[in-house]
């Protein structure tokens, strides 16, 4: 299942700062969409509001409305422990419990609030997800060693499967590649193109080529200066972002001229 | 600056010398206490070890049917404090890091570590005057309706001054290390695996399990054992609060309570005299010993996780 998300209008602080002003936009289900931009421009501000990982930093709020396919993710009696199973996130570093084996990191989220798995439906799912994740076939043999004895790319994709696992509606990524090698970044970039089919997938980048080769539409955030908030520029089709964007600050970026 | 063939003599200034100089001094004083320490409770234990010792409480065949008992109450009374003490630890730890506002918090923190300077003279009154009269009525409840289970069979103690009295006193006692150094290793928990819980639906408790207690855990079991040397040790309190027998029995409400070496050389050495001194350092050896191979594996599990300096 994936799903659409407007956005309206939406404003988030840190306290008194407001890191992120404004920002109105609709991304489509089974699409890749990129968010680019300097840094402390507000993208990983803005995507955990996506699925209210925001709130856990003390004095973060948001005003505005996120609508996950017409429902308010910020409605009231809308618990935000159930808003992130439908909205999954990776981050920039892998993360997978170092305490867990490869196959407990990908049952992690399923396992959660004491729901009950028989056995065969557990190796099931292992499979299904790591398959998911494209490291089925590097992990099949340890799947009872420590996920953490994976290296970056394949931990990575560990916590894809343990995303993927609890089938969410949509999958959010901060720089999900920044910490890795050009060839798992490759494996990863593949793999979200597999995920599309089934997902609606926002990205966080750094890596214009990437944004290029992976997306389906680009947006462009921008700050006009440290202390200012953050906004998006620009949100448009990735070609038309980077052959011809509408405004000057987004080619400026895209061809390198700063950030 | 100087190459590797001339090799001039370095210069150390005044102050550096005279650093390192009182360092090594101070360093070495701590080992010559120590050893000092060890040659002097041999020496006088020895002495112990086939004595005549029918003139002590409990006319004891030798010596190690004396310290049986005393070796067990201390190790049994400490390990009831250790049962109390670290699940409360680490309720209140996880409490101050993980679910209190930081002003609670960091009042809370506060007030505990004021608990851990009150001298247990006062945790001995305390037991006496306020605690032992207060579980009685608990304790009659118990041995009459858990009665049971043997560790609760009665006939219940009148006073209220028994070993899980004592256990409750040390557990007060012990709690404030425990819960400082739990409180540490939970807050050094990774935010990176504390976001991947949450992110994956967790609620507060489900990333506690998942992330703080797992990443906690031989942090906690290091807190624990300093803990438990603690009470091993602890005298005045046990001295004041229980009125000791010489029995082994793991029975917590009746009179009949065992007592620890500690506290059973503090209550019989004004009065020893002759080889009965003796047995008393010896019975302290025996208490050197067990403390220092609760250290030694405490030092042990500390050094497996040296990140967590906080244990030392
Ligand atoms: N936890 C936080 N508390 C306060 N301010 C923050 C916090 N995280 C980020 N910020 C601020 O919000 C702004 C946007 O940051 P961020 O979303 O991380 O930018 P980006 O991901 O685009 O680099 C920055 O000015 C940053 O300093
Ligand atoms: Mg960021």
């Amino acid at each position: 299942m994936s799903k659409r998300i407007e956005v309206r209008d939406l404003n988030v602080y840190y306290s008194k700062f407001r890191a992120v002003e404004g920002v109105s936009l609709t991304i489509e289900p089974r699409s890749i969409t990129a968010f680019i931009g300097p840094s402390g421009c507000g993208k990983s501000t803005f995507l955990r509001t996506l699925n209210r990982m925001h709130e856990v930093i003390p004095g973060a709020r948001v005003e505005g409305e996120v609508l996950i396919d017409g429902d308010d993710l910020y409605g009231p009696g809308v618990d935000p422990v159930l808003v992130r199973r439908q909205v999954g996130m990776v981050f920039q570093r892998p993360n997978p419990f170092p305490t867990m084996s490869i196959k407990e990191n990908v049952l992690a989220g399923v396992k959660l609030n004491n729901r009950r798995i028989s056995k065969s439906d557990a190796d099931d799912l292992v499979e299904k997800s790591l398959r998911g994740a494209n490291l089925w076939n590097e992990v099949k043999d340890r799947l009872d060693r420590p996920g953490s004895g994976l290296s970056g790319g394949q931990q990575q994709r560990l916590c894809i499967a343990r995303a993927i696992a609890v089938s969410p509606d949509i999958l959010l990524m901060d720089e999900p590649c920044s910490a890795l090698d050009p060839i798992s970044t490759l494996a990863i970039e593949d793999l979200m193109e597999e995920l599309k089919k089934e997902y609606t997938i926002v990205i966080v980048t750094h890596n214009m080529q990437q944004a290029s080769r992976v997306s389906d539409k680009t947006a462009f955030f921008n700050i006009a200066g440290t202390g200012q908030p953050g906004k998006l520029i620009e949100y448009d089709d990735t070609n038309t972002i980077f052959t011809q964007p509408n405004v000057q600050a987004t080619e400026d970026y895209v061809s390198g001229r700063f950030g | 600056m100087t190459t590797q063939t001339e090799r001039p003599k370095p210069v150390i200034r005044l102050g550096d010398r005279v650093f390192a100089r009182s360092t090594l001094i101070a360093g070495s004083l701590i080992l010559v206490a120590l050893a000092a320490v060890a040659i002097f409770l041999i020496v006088e234990a020895i002495p112990a070890l086939g004595a005549d010792t029918t003139e002590l409480k409990g006319s004891p065949s030798n010596f190690w049917t004396y310290v049986g008992p005393l070796a067990f109450g201390t190790v049994w009374a400490a390990f009831l404090a250790l049962l109390i003490a670290v699940p409360l630890a680490v309720g209140i730890a996880l409490f101050i890091s993980h679910y209190a506002p930081r002003r609670l918090a960091q009042g809370l923190a506060y007030v505990i570590d004021l608990l851990a300077a009150v001298p247990s003279v006062v945790f001995g009154l305390w037991g006496i005057k306020v605690l032992a009269p207060a579980v009685q009525p608990v304790y009659a409840w118990l041995t009459d309706n858990l009665g049971w289970i043997p560790i609760f069979s009665g006939p219940v103690s009148g006073t209220g001054r028994t070993i899980l009295t004592v256990a409750i006193v040390l557990a007060v006692m012990i709690l404030p290390i425990i819960t400082a150094m739990a409180r540490e290793v939970f807050l050094q928990t990774p935010k990176l695996h504390e976001e991947a819980a949450l992110a994956l639906g967790a609620t507060r408790w489900e990333m506690v399990k998942m992330a703080v207690l797992p990443f906690g855990r031989s942090g906690l079991v290091s807190a624990s054992i300093l803990g438990l040397g603690r009470a091993l040790g602890e005298t005045m309190a046990v001295a004041m609060v229980l009125s000791p027998s010489t029995v082994i029995s793991f029975v917590l409400l009746q009179s009949e309570n065992p007592n620890t070496i500690a506290s059973n050389i503090a209550l019989n050495f004004p009065e020893a005299h002759g080889t009965g001194v003796n047995v008393l350092i010896a019975t302290g050896l025996i208490l050197f010993v067990i403390t220092f191979a609760v250290n030694f594996i405490a030092r042990a599990i500390v050094a497996r996780r040296k990140e967590f300096s906080g244990a030392n």
